[in-house]
């Protein structure tokens, strides 16, 4: 439900800023609620919860920008706050690609329901909080004598954003999400293995705790024995739910500030081939209750469906409003919202049979990229695959190579799409890349 | 779940420990992004008089419209339901950056931070609530949520509040707030001019200059009262040099507990020539061999190795669940004599210290290994009671918006008996790596990693190719028993280190001499 108060707040600001010498005016106001519990030993280990509400103000004075915000609302300080930041800011130097994005690619006001906001939010009883997070880690006792702990967590936040441009656009935006997550530590002799789970909802009526506790302990079961093996190139299979954790040092070169500061591999590759066949993905904000779904994003800039990979083309790059002007490009948007990928034929247990030698990966640690030259190099764990079997678990292991060559060296992608987050990653199948192990 | 990671600065560094889910991250997605970034000319006062570095406690009350009186009624709502312990953490903190991009100083941001967190305790147990209003009203009504940790009646004796005075380990002449906008921006200009000066390669060069002034008011029940003012400050360049159709990135960055006075010519001189050398050196890098090998560690910033492979394993927290890979070292011998490794918060000006911990105690210089033998964990409030030990400072928060953890502060390792030239002399086949952007730690399995942004090759006892972009791993008990070898050249980091754990981020600051691991995994190429 809109706060009209909140909504009015973010006009003043707007008003007030422009009556005191700023040209053009970007206010967003915010509030929120959040609640969490955690849960070890059927006792509660720590409950939190909270309320907060903020400001923040894009000014544009005499071809001059700043961002500020502030968490102190009452109108003598955000007068005074306003006031100071305008005077700060006319010691900048201009920018000339400074000012708020063009009208007609901005939000219209149309609204458009995309399921984000569960309204019965604030009657969620305490109590039943607590009893789902109770029931992730309950269903885990006994499970298993080498448990060393499991922790079942819960929580829950509700965000509702107002937004305001000196140009006309505003936009109001709120959301719910509900969660329920579980880490689980089992004794492994010389090591203890961890592993958790989560799922996400964003109506309470979808929250389903079950499950979620086992799978975070089998899952760490099986970590039991891990090995480094000898380096080499072989097979790559990233179950789904790790992929993020790659795919995002191919996003990275294809946003408008790494482009504009020569920070990407990717300049001048529209229209090019930068991945195998087989990938494709869509970036679409209006699925309903999607973790990234909106109408507009943190520009005023209307939100829109695009393709950002065809066939394993490059079809858009992520153009906000500032680079855009700097880029002489047509902004699109400056972050991605959900990606949607096309999906393969097969789900994780056909492509582990189709491998010769290689690695299924579980999970990620440490690592980086580098997006200017696409070098990259992360800690892998996960399993050791000889004829389609899986062998034993590997962990201390790297993965080394160039974003340049990796994606077309993709040669699968599955039908098991993550459809409870933002990046809808499928499970995927890389040949050839170079593992470092003993 | 537990992996702790470390980023260096806001572009491009990060410590942390994280949990695969991070909970106030993803429940934030959806709504208005928010800025971040500051550039207030001057200090914004709250109606009454300004408070300053110099300021003491009653000015602290007056500032946030409190008095003794209020906070215990706060406390005693906060007790009422059977807590052991509680505390009240006001906090005030006002942040500026001043950005240039493409030859000019031409953005810039500010940000207020104002609110009070109550944490009540019950044994293990924690209840956490905040409020961004101070009002008696407000406090009562989030101590009271705090307090349902807890679920007896309960009469709480009156808390009688006395000031405690902390040491001082951050001082400075000039405070940041005293400084405007209009004399910050010549540094960002003079930077930016001595990166390009410095090689015609140079094609694109950025440079931020935040600052912060954190006023922190404290109480609890056992009658602690007291106020610190934490400034902080950090100046970061990068730089992306053009070879040719070759494209190399690199950059530097210094941040501490300093005042304005620590700005000079001379320190933009070190960080220009740091980051043109660093990618300069990137156009002749390559990669090594993929595989296990022995990898000397330059002085420095290469402590990343001692907060990934032993810091975070270390945290009590995760040793009172018995979810550590050292759960069951304590007192025994995990490396060679000359190992000792400390985490201490009483380094002067250094990013990690802190006068008082967010717990209201002292902070101290704490032995974790002690002649290679593990001697004390890195402990808050809870794990200290738990262990029955006395609490070693290391109780640290974000912000008011969080309940304190246990969190490195300076973590490093005392000089050893070799010397650099000894040791780089000792390795036939291995690699020299002497700048990180980031590291992560699993805590139960003991895997750590840490990116090498650049280093070089070591070929029978010498220095050779220079190398980059590549992610080490090892174990953390094995590693630190395999370290080898301890130069003298002890050399504290003074970049942007930032640790992350359970979706809160701290400033730390790590050091190391040049050190030998007898092996690492080193992320490379297959023949």
């Amino acid at each position: 439900m809109k706060d009209n108060k909140k909504m009015e707040l973010a006009h003043w600001a707007s008003k007030y800023a422009k009556e005191n010498g700023a040209n053009e005016v970007s206010v967003s106001v915010y509030d929120s609620k959040q609640s969490e519990v955690e849960i070890r030993e059927q006792k509660i280990d720590k409950i939190q919860e909270s309320i907060e509400s903020g400001l923040s103000i894009k000014l544009y004075v005499n071809g001059r920008y700043s961002t500020n915000s502030t968490n102190r609302l009452n109108k003598p300080e955000l007068e005074r706050f306003i006031k100071e930041a305008i005077l700060a800011t006319n010691y900048l130097a201009e920018d000339k690609f400074r000012s708020l994005p063009n009208r007609e690619l901005c939000y219209n006001g149309e609204e458009r329901d995309l399921k984000l906001s569960d309204s019965t939010y604030d009657a969620v009883d305490p109590r039943e909080k607590i009893e789902a997070a109770m029931k992730v880690e309950a269903e885990t006792m006994g499970m298993d004598d080498r448990i060393i702990t499991v922790s079942g967590s819960y929580g829950d936040g509700s965000s509702r954003g107002y937004m305001v441009m000196s140009n006309g656009v505003e936009g109001f935006n709120e959301s719910t999400s509900f969660y329920v997550s579980a880490s689980a530590s089992i004794n492994g002799g010389d090591s203890r293995p961890s592993a958790g789970h989560y799922m996400a909802t964003r109506f309470w009526d979808k929250l389903n705790p079950e499950g979620v506790g086992k799978f975070a302990v089998e899952r760490a079961l099986q970590k039991i024995g891990a090995k480094k093996i000898k380096s080499g190139k072989m097979d790559m299979l990233i179950e789904n739910r790790s992929v993020g954790r790659v795919f995002s040092s191919l996003l990275q070169p294809l946003y408008g500030y790494n482009l504009q500061q020569k920070r990407s591999f990717m300049e001048g590759k529209i229209g090019q081939k930068v991945a195998s066949d087989v990938l494709t993905i869509i970036d679409n904000p209006f699925i309903e209750s999607g973790r990234n779904s909106r109408l507009f994003d943190g520009e005023g800039l209307a939100a829109k469906e695009m393709t950002v990979i065809e066939k394993g083309i490059l079809k858009t790059y992520y153009i906000g409003n500032y680079y855009g002007k700097k880029l002489e490009m047509q902004p699109t948007t400056g972050s991605p919202s959900n990606l949607i990928f096309e999906k393969g034929s097969k789900d994780l247990n056909d492509l582990t049979r189709e491998m010769k030698e290689g690695i299924l990966v579980t999970g990620f640690n440490g690592g980086n990229s580098n997006p200017a030259t696409g070098d990259f190099s992360v800690g892998v764990e996960g399993f050791y695959v000889k004829n389609g079997e899986i062998l034993h678990p590997i962990a201390g292991m790297n993965i080394t190579g160039n974003h340049k060559e990796i994606w077309n060296q993709l040669v699968a992608v599955g039908n098991d799409p993550l459809t409870d987050r933002s990046w809808q990653t499928p499970s995927m199948l890389f040949e050839g890349i170079d593992f470092s192990g003993l | 779940m537990t992996a702790n990671k470390i980023k260096e600065n806001p572009n491009l560094k990060h410590i942390c420990m994280n949990n695969e889910v991070s909970r106030r991250e993803f429940i934030r997605t959806g709504s208005v992004s928010l800025a971040g970034m500051a550039i207030l000319p001057s200090f914004l006062s709250f109606g009454c008089n300004r408070l300053t570095e110099q300021s003491g406690l009653n000015e602290y009350l007056e500032h946030f419209g409190v008095s003794k009186e209020m906070l215990q009624k706060v406390m005693a709502e906060a007790l009422s339901r059977g807590g052991d312990y509680c505390d009240l953490y006001f906090e005030h903190t006002l942040s500026n950056n001043v950005g240039l991009m493409d030859n000019e100083v031409n953005r810039a941001g500010s940000n207020i931070a104002y609110g009070v967190g109550v944490r009540v305790l019950k044994g293990d147990q924690t209840g956490y609530a905040f409020s961004e209003e101070v009002s008696l009203e407000a406090m009562l009504k989030v101590a009271k949520t705090a307090a349902s940790i807890a679920n007896e009646s309960k009469d709480f004796p009156s808390i009688n509040l006395s000031e405690k005075v902390n040491p001082d380990y951050y001082k400075f002449k000039t405070a940041w707030e005293d400084v405007s906008i209009k004399q910050k921006i010549p540094y960002l200009q003079k930077l930016n001019d001595k990166i390009f000066a410095l090689d015609e390669k140079v094609d694109k060069v950025q440079v931020y200059l935040n600052d912060e002034s954190s006023y922190v008011l404290f109480a609890n029940s056992e009658g602690i009262l007291s106020c610190d003012y934490r400034p902080m400050f950090s100046l970061y360049a990068s730089v992306v040099m053009i070879d040719g159709d070759k494209k190399e990135d690199f950059g530097s960055s210094r941040s501490m507990r300093v005042g304005f006075e620590y700005l000079t010519e001379d320190l933009l001189d070190e960080v220009a020539k740091e980051a043109v050398d660093g990618a300069k050196r990137q156009f002749l890098a390559g990669k090594p061999k993929a595989g296990e090998m022995p990898v000397v560690l330059a002085a420095g910033s290469s402590g990343i190795l001692l907060h990934e492979a032993i810091g975070h394993a270390f945290e009590a927290d995760f040793n009172r669940k018995e979810t550590s890979i050292f759960s069951d070292k304590m007192g025994k011998k995990i490396g060679k004599d000359f190992v000792t490794i400390v985490d201490d918060g009483t380094n002067p000006n250094i990013r990690g210290s802190v006068n008082i911990d967010d717990e209201g105690i002292d902070t101290q210089k704490t032995n974790l290994v002690t002649d290679g033998v593990l001697t004390s964990y890195i402990h808050d409030r809870i794990s200290a009671k738990h262990y029955g030990v006395d609490p070693t400072g290391n109780g640290r928060r974000e912000s008011f918006r969080y309940a304190p953890l246990p969190r490195m502060r300076n973590t490093y390792m005392e000089n050893g008996p070799h010397t650099q030239e000894e040791i780089i002399a000792s390795v036939k086949e291995g690699v020299f790596v002497d700048s990180f952007t980031n590291g992560e730690v699993k805590i139960g399995a003991g895997d750590f990693t840490f990116y090498v942004k650049s280093g070089y090759l070591i070929e029978n006892g010498k220095l050779t190719q220079p190398i980059k972009d590549i992610n080490l791993i090892g174990n953390g008990p094995e590693s630190l028993a395999e370290i080898e070898m301890v130069a003298n050249d002890f050399k504290m980091d003074c970049s942007t280190w930032t640790c992350g754990k359970g979706g809160q981020g701290v400033p730390v600051s790590l050091g190391l001499p040049t050190i030998k691991v007898s092996k690492l995994t080193v992320g490379g190429v297959n023949a």
